[in-house]
């Protein structure tokens, strides 16, 4: 009985644990596997330790490269759609114009759309315009689609916003410039970073759309996706596994940051 | 108060609509410098927009607004020598109460602003808490650091939207004191809007009535309640009495009046309805004007008194007075209410009464007003 009682008592625990570790296996196999030492090309059965792979991340020819455009593409898409997307959310909480429902449900539609939908009519848009493919058509696709993860999260804070701290603040001397940076932005600030984190998220990670529109220029999961056909380096596995630690590690330092300021403000 | 003019606030036929509703009407008030004035109504009756256009958050529609000598009807609030405090407060909630209270000197580009700051929280008791976030702080905390960071800028004017609404009773009558004490001290002219008509009464010099978009009456607080002009004003502030009557003739100053079967005295200078022999006129009394006898001691009513006869309906012990509920052949429900100095026990519910008081505490009112006026709203109080 005792056992029963535990398991009523532990329950919730137990299956957040459970579901924790259905999370987080992959990752654990990931970073497991950058430590191997493959017999031939394909790094999908253990051999032995090793931290050859961790030594020379950028052993693999063209695979940092690539890395290098992932990043770069990911933080003007961030930069692009955050700056947008604030914008047409403010636009669209603040002000009442014509056609503001429409272009509210239009919004959404890069979400609800299949990629591959998207993919295909983006490229057949550039064809069409002769648009040389690459990096900036890339970018363009990436900004559009990342457009509307950020509006939503930034529509959400504004809308809670009280509009009566904006007349505050111009009851207070500050002009519109001043209110805008000394009130407005510091209160939306939570709402347009997480828009911002989701869009250098969505960015980096995309596949489908970048491969239909990205020309000759490769991008880290087309590498990634390239090299499972012929291979796989275990340098993949080292920078998967890092990009994972640097995540955690961010989240981490924010959590320790705020909680610091809790205390300091008790 | 002094001859300084540069804080008083002066409406010229300010008036502001929404499309086709009208939310107030063209007004002229002049508020003078150093002075409490209160703008008293229930809500929609267009207070709150007449401070809103005050402080340049609100457009009028037609009319100008001076400040002292200045027209700032076109200037934006950021240009605007007066500040507000909002209802709900708006305080900064990302910033600490210290940069809450420094940021209109911050604004105007005022380098040290820490003394400044550090008074200004002590004058409001708040030194303590100068780097705590506002949500940390309780209702009343809350409230104060709202007029530091208005009071701080020396305004020529503070504007009170509301400013005591989200605190309980008791917090909020300790802040009634608080924020009179302030104007006092600082001398600075106060334009405070507010539904709760004991409030407007205790803190004011000046009450303003509105009503529906218009001032229903405007003066002192002892004159609104002493002499309404309108039914609405007489019910609004303290509750009345309601007899309607008849002009039956003039003697001396007073106006003699036909009511039921019995005659009632009025000053004539107490009316503000025309007084032509047989027009009709609504004669007022405050219930705590009224003395109660039984019925058999009618005969020891001095003379000259006003005086009607009914019936106890009901009666309510609440303390310091007993108020009755009487029920007359004039008026079905007329109120009294009696200091319990000797409480007579003949006084019950049935019983039959002589209702008597001074004609002095008579007022007359135009008798094509609706009796009712103003009740519903005092009940939100």
């Amino acid at each position: 009985m005792t056992v029963v009682n535990w398991l009523k008592r532990n329950l919730v625990v137990i299956a957040g644990l459970l579901t924790l570790s259905y999370l987080l296996l992959p990752n654990v196999i990931v970073t497991i596997f950058s430590f191997n030492n493959p017999k031939g090309r394909f790094n999908y059965e253990w051999q032995e330790f090793s931290t050859a792979a961790w030594k020379d991340p950028c052993g693999v020819s063209d695979m940092c490269g690539s890395l290098s455009v992932s990043l770069q593409l990911a933080f003007w898409a961030t930069i692009g759609a955050t700056l947008l997307g604030t914008m047409i959310a403010f636009a669209l909480v603040r002000y009442r114009f014509r056609a503001r429902g429409a272009v509210n449900s239009l919004i959404f539609l890069p979400m609800a759309m299949p990629e591959v939908v998207m993919a295909a009519s983006l490229l057949t848009l550039f064809l069409n315009l002769g648009a040389q493919l690459g990096f900036w058509t890339i970018l363009i696709a990436h900004i559009m689609f990342c457009l509307s993860f950020v509006v939503t999260a930034v529509k959400a804070r504004v809308m809670s916003m009280d509009p009566r701290l904006e007349q505050a603040a111009q009851d207070l001397y500050a002009g519109p410039v001043q209110t805008f940076i000394r009130v407005t932005l510091p209160i939306a600030a939570p709402g347009i970073a997480a828009g911002a984190l989701l869009a250098f998220a969505l960015s980096f990670d995309d596949f489908i759309i970048t491969n239909f529109n990205a020309g000759s220029t490769v991008t880290f999961p087309m590498f990634v996706w390239g090299s499972a056909q012929r291979g796989t380096p275990v340098q993949i596995n080292v920078i998967g596994t890092a990009m994972f630690v640097i995540a955690v590690l961010f989240v981490l330092a924010s959590m320790v940051i705020s909680n610091r300021r809790n205390k300091q403000k008790a | 108060m002094t001859n300084d003019t540069s804080g008083d606030v002066r409406l010229s036929g300010i008036a502001k609509t929404y499309g086709s509703f009208t939310a107030v009407h063209p007004l002229d008030l002049t508020v003078p410098q150093g002075s409490f004035f209160a703008l008293l109504g229930a809500s929609g009756c267009g207070k709150t927009t007449t401070l809103r256009m005050i402080a340049g958050l609100e457009e009028p529609s037609a009319g100008t607004v001076h400040l002292g000598d200045q027209d700032v009807t076109a200037l934006p609030p950021y240009k605007r020598p007066v500040n507000t405090v909002f209802q709900s407060y708006a305080l900064f909630p990302h910033l600490d109460i210290f940069e809450n209270v420094a940021f209109g000197l911050r604004r105007r580009g005022i380098k040290s602003v820490k003394k400044q700051v550090g008074d200004m929280l002590d004058l409001v008791q708040l030194g303590e808490q100068a780097r705590k976030k506002p949500h940390q702080l309780s209702g009343g905390q809350q409230q104060r650091v709202a007029v530091a960071r208005a009071l701080i800028n020396h305004p020529k004017v503070l504007l009170l939207d509301e400013p005591l609404g989200a605190l309980d009773l008791k917090l909020r009558r300790q802040m009634q004191l608080e924020l009179k004490r302030i104007q006092t001290e600082v001398g600075i002219t106060f334009v405070h809007v507010t539904h709760d008509q004991e409030e407007a009464m205790t803190m004011a010099d000046t009450v303003a009535v509105m009503n529906a978009g218009r001032v229903e009456q405007l003066g002192s607080p002892t004159d609104l309640y002493e002499n309404p002009r309108t039914t609405f004003v007489a019910n609004f502030l303290g509750t009345s009495n309601f007899i309607e009557a008849e002009v039956d003739s003039k003697s001396g100053d007073d106006v003699v009046l036909k009511a039921g079967g019995g005659k009632l005295l009025l000053p004539g200078a107490r009316c503000s309805a025309p007084t032509t022999t047989g027009g009709k006129v609504l004669v007022g009394v405050r219930p705590e004007k009224i003395s109660l006898v039984p019925a058999e001691e009618a005969g020891e009513i001095p003379e000259g008194r006003n005086r009607i006869t009914g019936r106890i309906a009901d009666s309510s012990f609440i303390g310091v007075s007993t108020q009755y509920v009487v029920d007359s052949p004039v008026c079905p429900d007329f109120e009294v209410y009696a200091q319990n100095i000797d409480r007579d026990t003949r006084l019950v519910p049935g019983a039959e009464v002589v209702l008597h008081w001074n004609p002095a505490h008579t007022f007359g009112l135009d008798a094509s007003q609706d009796i009712d006026a103003g009740t519903e709203e005092e009940a939100v109080v």
